[in-house]
Formats: C-alpha cells, structure tokens, sequence
C-alpha cells in the first residue's frame, strides 16, 4: 500500500517537473506576447497541482499536508487572477494579438 | 525524485529569467515575473521535503501572497502610466 503511494506520488511529480519544463520552454521560444501568456499560466496551473499533490502524497496526513493545501488554494487562486490581470493590462495598452513580427518592429 | 523535479524547475526558472532579460515589452518581462515567482513557490515547497524541513512551507506561503501583490501593484503602476500617457497625447495632439 505504502509503496503503491510512492509510486502514484512519484508519477505525479515527474509529470509535474514535465509540465513545468515545457511551459519555461513556451514563455521562452513561443512567437507572441499572448501565446507565451498561454504557456505560461496553463502550465503554472497544472504544474502546481500535480507537484503539489505529489508531495502531499509523501507527507501524509500531517500539518505539512494542510500547508500544503493552503499554498495550492492559494496559488490556484492568485495564478490564474494575475495572468488575467496581465492579459487585460497588455490588451487595453494595445499589444496586438498575432502578426509577431510587427509587434517587434513596434516596440 | 526530489531532486529531479527541483532541478527541473530551477531549469525553468532560468528560462523565465532570460525571457525577462529579452523582453521585447514590459508584459514579457511581468510574465516572466510571474512565472518566476510561481516557481519560486514551488521550489520552496519540494525543497522543503528534499531536506525534510517541513518549515519552509510557511516561507512558501508567504511568498506565494507576496507574488501576487507586487504583480498585480506593479501592473497596476504600468496600466495607469500608459493611459496617462495616452491622455497626454491626445491633449497635446
């Protein structure tokens, strides 16, 4: 029993380093503003939940699981809020969606 | 197993950083912020049981509130700076 949760919480963690990895890699060789946005924040989501559900796998049920539980709350919360907020900010000073190369030219 | 995924995101964690150091706008550079402090977050949290000191998880939470604070102020000082700027314009044109 004991291992077969190491196992699934180890299955968690790696998926979760994965999507990690792959959002840094779209915030960096992505062509847009709003592409890179889309990298980052969905992977920053999924990410949190499965690194963190990995851990709280290996911690049990303990006060680090409920801290743990309190950051995932957190983070869920204010992830999402600040990439809307980031979208919004960039759409109302006029960065265009599509055409890359344009937005390079302008700013 | 650990390791592996705290290497990973220290791994992202640098990409983040040269994102903000390219740019080409200031959104860019908050995104990648952002995406910094996220990870941050998250490093604090699997370090915390790499070494098994439980109490850097109240370092994490406090970071993740402060994360988003300064995000969401230091977008806020860029949004209202451009639409000054764009209200300049148009009194002066």
């Amino acid at each position: 029993m004991q291992s077969a949760v190491d196992v699934l919480s180890w299955i968690l963690l790696a998926a979760g380093g994965a999507f990690v990895f792959v959002g840094g890699l779209g915030a960096l060789r992505l062509p847009d503003f709003y592409t890179r946005m889309h990298a980052a924040s969905l992977t920053d989501g999924m990410g949190t939940i499965l690194i963190l559900v990995g851990i709280m796998l290996q911690a049990g049920w303990s006060l680090a699981a409920i801290k743990l539980i309190a950051i995932l709350v957190c983070l869920l919360l204010t992830s999402p809020t600040a990439s809307y907020a980031l979208a919004n900010a960039a759409l109302l000073s006029g960065v265009e969606p599509g055409n890359s190369r344009a937005g390079k030219a302008e700013n | 197993m650990y390791l592996v995924v705290s290497i990973a995101i220290l791994i992202t964690m640098a990409l983040a950083l040269v994102r903000a150091l390219l740019g080409p706008s200031v959104y860019d550079r908050m995104l990648a912020v952002n995406m910094f402090g996220t990870k941050t977050v998250l490093l604090l949290s699997v370090i915390a049981f790499l070494y098994g000191r439980p109490d850097f998880l109240d370092l994490a939470l406090a970071y993740a509130l402060i994360n988003f604070v300064g995000v969401l102020a230091v977008l806020e000082f860029f949004q209202s700076r451009s639409i000054r700027r764009a209200a300049d314009r148009v009194d002066g044109g």
